[in-house]
């Protein structure tokens, strides 16, 4: 399962987070601050897998924006990878062409595409004609 | 994107971004925080507008790493306005802002569920979405069945059954015990009959959460797990927004086949061949492409299909295509594949003899371990790890050390405890063992934990070949420049015991080997410093004819260190020195270490103790488990004897003779082979029992009033047994449980003594919340020193308590001692043993002091006088065993009457100071059960407590039922009449 999931830049300005764990706050802030450390030097060369605590952190670099998944230590990577570049894909057909711009005057928007991507910790819906006709509907509804 | 009308929050975040700098931030921050939280004070002009920009704000500045400690109320509350806007900013920024554990959730409750019951399907969106992420116990108790019937209704609309089985995933998974999912096998091979994928794809991830629970009540979903895998591999009839990369839906592929590797075969038939075939056509089927996605997800279901293909023990021949494809895969230049390549091919080890295969690519994974990506370098190592035997174990074992030299710093403990590991199963002989373990600790002595060397050392004092070897390999190591403390030690310790065999052999002379040893001195620490001590003490005691000279400069240091601030160090050298004056006794305590029994190697243990934890317990693991529950293992349970020292806490030196407390606390020889001469020695020495012994059914508890009887913990023998030997002696258990012993010591002298509480942690975890009170009677003044809170494992603290006796009373001190076993309280009050006769001196008393005394205390109040009925059967003699016990003298000849005794004792409190007390006994031969008693001193109710006191001991029956005995009829002899003409 996702225990959770981080949007940073290089920086390591968190842009999205959502936990599927019980984490205290200041825990969170711990958790974004290392997996920040751990993949952002990393060679583009390398694997997108590393080892954080007892999981496994799945991530991949868009331009300047790392998308990361943790994950169980037992868990498919390569599904949880493609699954990172399907919420990339949504996001961008969402806000046409996406930029990190658009998320971060648009947060609130991406925590309601995840909510229709990603619940409990498991991929909910991977159609993304779904997610972005429920989109659709709920910004009529604002 | 425009944002629906929320200027301010948009200005806001312009503003934070054209910041300059960290702390022009922070102000920013902090100044929006302030005038949120006034907002937020004055509710009233507050519309739900704002508020929900105000929320949205706040979650925000938490995503900026602020620390946000205020405003979760008002998200909370907006999960009860009417509209949606308002609404789903509380379910959403609540979720984010808050976890499970937040009291403020409960207040949501009632509107959650009325959200998730009600008919406004955006709002059971809502509500469903945020119970799925953050739903803790109340919501699995609460809401459970209501997400039940909406997964499965048929009125609800598939967004809503996708959300209702991801959110009862969650409350299952947190709370199985909550979420009844008897009868749910049926729904289950309903819903995999879903068409919709969406659906699907939900309901089979909380499919794989019941199915890791209990596959045996979901076997009639297995077929249709194998329909949904098929359905998919064949591309029939999936609509193209469900295919990735002309993939169809690659995770419910990999979730379907995560499925299955919970069922432990395939039986029937016709389900087996099909399935077969859809991993055949998988394995077979899958090609690298240029694309990466499509690359990616083809061989995410490959690998998956892999695992799976593992996990069902399939044909030879299948079997060997895995292999072969996997040892493809670790030779690619992509990363992800290699990574993938190694990690599935240390699974396959898990699962299937393939050792052999495995091996061809040796070299291929050795050329991993130098990867630059950490991530791949570790798979290489488990691989190599787990590929390892007899046969190949040199080559391995040596690449292992070779890279030691260059591996960065994260792995090295890995790599070394591996290493150590590695060598000591596979050893081909034990020579090399030891020189893998010397390199390891030359090469990387910071990663080298104790547990390394003390195996060694181990290994080496069990086997007699090895030693003469181990001892020249010491000795060579430590000719090398600068060596690691770790070396120091283990070459000390090991030319300590094993330097003799070598004396012939230049540079390995007693004094030799002394000077060289005696030259890392001023480098190590303190314990090292204990180490070097025993082996000089070790060999002054091998230098045989003596040498004066370094008898001398031995003695010298021995001297140097009795000043020494470390206790330990301090103990030693005067022992040592004490010791090496002993001539040919020396010989016999400085023998050599016996060997170590045989047990499990710690090291092994602790590699295998490392197991992460996952959503559900991994298949391969269940399996494994299975399997090693069913094959009997014995092995040694008991701690490693700590290998060099014993921790003795300090003895009194009044009460145990110098000799046996030399032999106790000597660093050298070992506590379990010498006999304990002292009482104390169950109490001192680290406790032996690992296993909690059965507890005995016939506690007499109803005998021990002051005990808590509700606790689970049932305490090992009778308390008030313990208690009454107490009161007769000033050593011994006074509490014990399958957990924790309890021991006194105490020393009383005049009316002050000291007692010291021994609490021994039984167990090989820590006591948590211990606490210990001392409830004083009036006349006891009792200081009770600090209690830590947490006993380590295996340990015992000593806790001093100071008492003062202000005067005669026979009310007793009550030790309030409890502890946390688990989650359970335990309990107990224990009556300590300073009672009226620890304040006794038995003084004797001649002829010529005793009468007068005896005269001039006339009658009550000072003299009293009674007749005790009910006394146990006990001969004179074992009476005045008693009496002395109770530290009443017995003065044989005062009395002319054989049948008769007469004690005395000085007793001390600081009211009455010390003073006499005369007892008298007269005894009746003819009936035991009864006597007379007079008792007389200076002072009346130290006259009456002394008599209530001895009466108590002389019919207390703490072993017998309380019932009082009837005091048989007296007709011919009434014993006052009989005794009274006496004196």
């Amino acid at each position: 399962m996702i225990r959770f999931i981080l949007l940073q830049n290089r920086q390591g300005k968190t842009r999205l987070a959502k936990y599927y764990i019980p984490l205290e706050e200041s825990e969170k802030h711990k958790v974004e601050y290392e997996v920040h450390r751990l993949v952002v030097n990393r060679d583009p060369k390398f694997t997108n897998f590393v080892e954080f605590r007892t999981h496994k952190v799945i991530y991949r670099r868009y331009a300047g924006l790392f998308f990361s998944l943790c994950v169980d230590i037992t868990d498919n990577e390569l599904a949880y990878l493609e699954g990172i570049h399907l919420f990339v894909e949504i996001l961008d057909h969402f806000f046409s062409n996406v930029c990190e711009l658009d998320l971060v005057f648009n947060f609130h928007k991406v925590y309601l595409i995840l909510d229709e991507f990603i619940l409990a910790g498991e991929f909910q819906e991977t159609s993304k004609k779904a997610i972005i006709e429920r989109m659709g509907e709920l910004e009529k509804q604002e | 994107m425009a944002l629906s009308g929320m200027r301010g929050l948009s200005v806001f975040i312009s503003e934070i971004r054209n910041c300059q700098n960290k702390e022009q931030e922070r102000l920013r921050v902090d100044k929006e925080l302030g005038n949120i939280r006034t907002r937020f004070k004055n509710e009233k002009g507050l519309t739900p507008y704002d508020k929900k920009k105000y929320v949205w704000k706040m979650l925000y500045i938490f995503m900026l790493g602020y620390d946000v400690d205020f405003g979760h109320m008002e998200a909370v509350s907006l999960i009860s306005a009417p509209k949606y806007p308002e609404k789903q900013v509380g379910y959403l920024v609540t979720s984010c802002l808050l976890n499970e554990n937040h009291d403020f959730l409960r207040l949501a409750i009632n509107t959650v569920r009325n959200d998730i019951i009600g008919r406004n399907e955006t709002f059971q969106c809502l509500a469903l979405t945020m119970v799925g992420n953050i739903g803790g116990r109340e919501f699995a108790e609460s809401l459970a069945p209501d997400v039940q019937k909406l997964l499965v209704s048929s009125s609800c609309r598939p967004l809503v059954r996708k959300k209702a089985a991801l959110c009862l995933l969650r409350l299952f998974r947190k709370n199985p015990d909550v979420v009844n999912v008897d009868g749910w096998s049926d729904r289950m091979t309903q819903l995999l009959d879903e068409k919709n994928l969406g659906v699907l794809t939900s309901s089979m991830s909380l499919f794989v959460a019941l199915v890791s629970n209990n596959h045996e009540a979901y076997w009639s979903c297995l077929p249709k797990c194998v329909k949904v895998l098929e359905r998919l591999a064949r591309n029939q009839d999936i609509p193209q927004e469900y295919t990735y990369y002309g993939i169809p839906s690659p995770w419910l592929q990999v979730k379907t086949m995560r499925a299955l590797q919970y069922f432990p075969t395939v039986e029937d038939p016709n389900t087996r061949r099909a399935l077969f075939e859809v991993l055949q056509r998988i394995l077979m089927g899958t090609d690298v492409v240029k694309n990466v996605n499509k690359n990616n997800a083809s061989h995410a279901v490959l690998f998956e299909a892999l695992a799976l293909v593992m996990h069902l023990d399939a044909e030879k021949e299948m079997m060997s295509q895995c292999v072969a494809l996997l040892g493809k895969f670790i030779a690619v230049r992509e990363p992800n594949i290699r990574y993938l390549g190694l990690e599935n091919m240390t699974r396959m080890l898990m699962v299937t003899d393939v050792q052999d295969i495995i091996k061809r690519h040796q070299a291929q994974i050795i050329t991993s371990l130098k990867d630059p990506d950490i991530s791949i370098r570790r798979r290489a190592l488990d691989l190599l790890y787990g590929m390892c035997d007899v046969s190949n174990a040199k080559d391995i074992v040596e690449e292992l050390l070779q890279y030691l030299g260059t591996a960065d710093f994260t792995m090295r403990e890995e790599l070394a405890l591996k290493a150590a590991i590695l060598a000591e199963k596979f050893a081909p002989d034990l020579s090399w063992y030891v020189d893998v373990i010397l390199q390891l600790i030359d090469k990387a002595g910071d990663f080298v934990s104790d547990d390394i060397w003390f195996r060694v050392v181990q290994f080496v004092t069990n086997n007699e070949d090895l030693q003469p070897y181990a001892a020249l390999k010491a000795r060579e190591y430590l000719d090398k420049p600068a060596i690691h403390e770790t070396m120091v030690k283990v070459s000390a310790y090991l030319l300590g015991e094993y330097s003799h065999l070598l004396a012939r052999r230049p540079g390995c002379s007693p004094k030799d080997i002394f000077v060289i040893i005696h030259e890392k001195l001023p480098t190590v620490s303190t314990p090292t410093i204990s180490i070097l001590l025993s082996t000089y003490a070790k060999i002054l005691m091998h230098s045989q004819p003596p040498d004066p000279e370094l008898q001398n400069q031995i003695w010298a240091i021995f001297s140097k260190y009795e000043t020494c601030i470390d206790t330990e160090i301090q103990q030693r050298a005067v022992e040592y020195f004490a010791l090496s004056r002993k001539g040919a006794a020396l010989m016999d305590i400085l023998a050599e270490m016996p060997k170590f029994p045989e047990r499990e190697s710690s090291l092994i243990k602790k590699a295998e103790d490392t197991e992460a934890d996952t959503a559900e317990l991994s298949a391969i693991k269940s399996r494994t488990q299975q399997q090693a529950s069913n094959a009997l293992v014995v092995t040694d349970q008991r701690e490693p004897p700590q290998l060099c020292m014993v921790k003795i806490p300090s003895v009194d030196h009044n009460s145990v003779s110098v000799d046996q407390e030399l032999t106790q606390a000597n660093g050298i020889s070992h506590e379990v082979d010498h006999p304990q001469p002292d009482i104390l020695g169950d109490l001192l020495s680290p406790l032996a029992i690992e296993a909690p012994p059965p507890v005995s059914e016939d506690d007499a508890l109803a005998l021990a009033p002051v005990v808590e009887q509700d606790n689970l913990v049932k305490p090992i023998g009778d308390i008030a047994e313990r208690f009454h030997a107490l009161c007769l002696k000033d050593s011994g258990v006074l509490y014990e449980d399958p957990y924790v012993q309890i021991g006194i010591k105490a020393d009383w002298r005049g009316h002050q003594g000291r007692l010291v509480i021994f609490l021994g942690n039984k167990t090989t975890s820590s006591l948590t919340s211990v606490q210990a009170v001392v409830l004083p009677p009036s006349h006891l003044k009792l200081e009770l020193s600090s209690v830590p809170e947490v006993i380590p494992p295996r340990a015992q603290v000593q806790c001093p308590v100071e008492v003062v006796n202000l005067g005669p009373s026979r009310d007793v001190a009550v030790l309030d001692f409890s502890y946390m076993f688990g989650t359970s309280l335990v309990e107990s009050k224990l009556r300590l043993p300073a009672v009226i006769n620890k304040f006794f001196q038995p003084i004797p008393v001649s002829t010529e002091e005793f009468f007068p005394q005896w005269r001039s205390l006339a009658g009550p109040p000072l003299k009293l006088q009674e007749v005790v009925r009910g006394v146990r059967a006990m001969s004179l003699g074992e009476m005045s065993h008693l009496f002395s016990s109770l530290r009443l003298i017995v003065c044989p000849g005062l009395d002319p009457n054989p049948s008769n005794l007469v004690a005395t004792t000085t007793f001390y409190s600081e009211s009455t100071r010390a003073m006499l007390c005369l007892v008298r006994i007269e005894t009746d031969p003819a009936d035991r059960t009864q006597l007379r008693m007079t008792v007389a001193s200076q002072d009346p109710t130290l006259t009456f407590e002394l008599k209530e006191y001895i009466k108590e001991h002389l019919i207390s029956i703490p072993t017998a039922p309380s019932m009082p005995q009837q005091p048989q009829p007296i007709a011919s002899s009434d014993p006052g009449a009989l005794l009274a003409g006496l004196l």
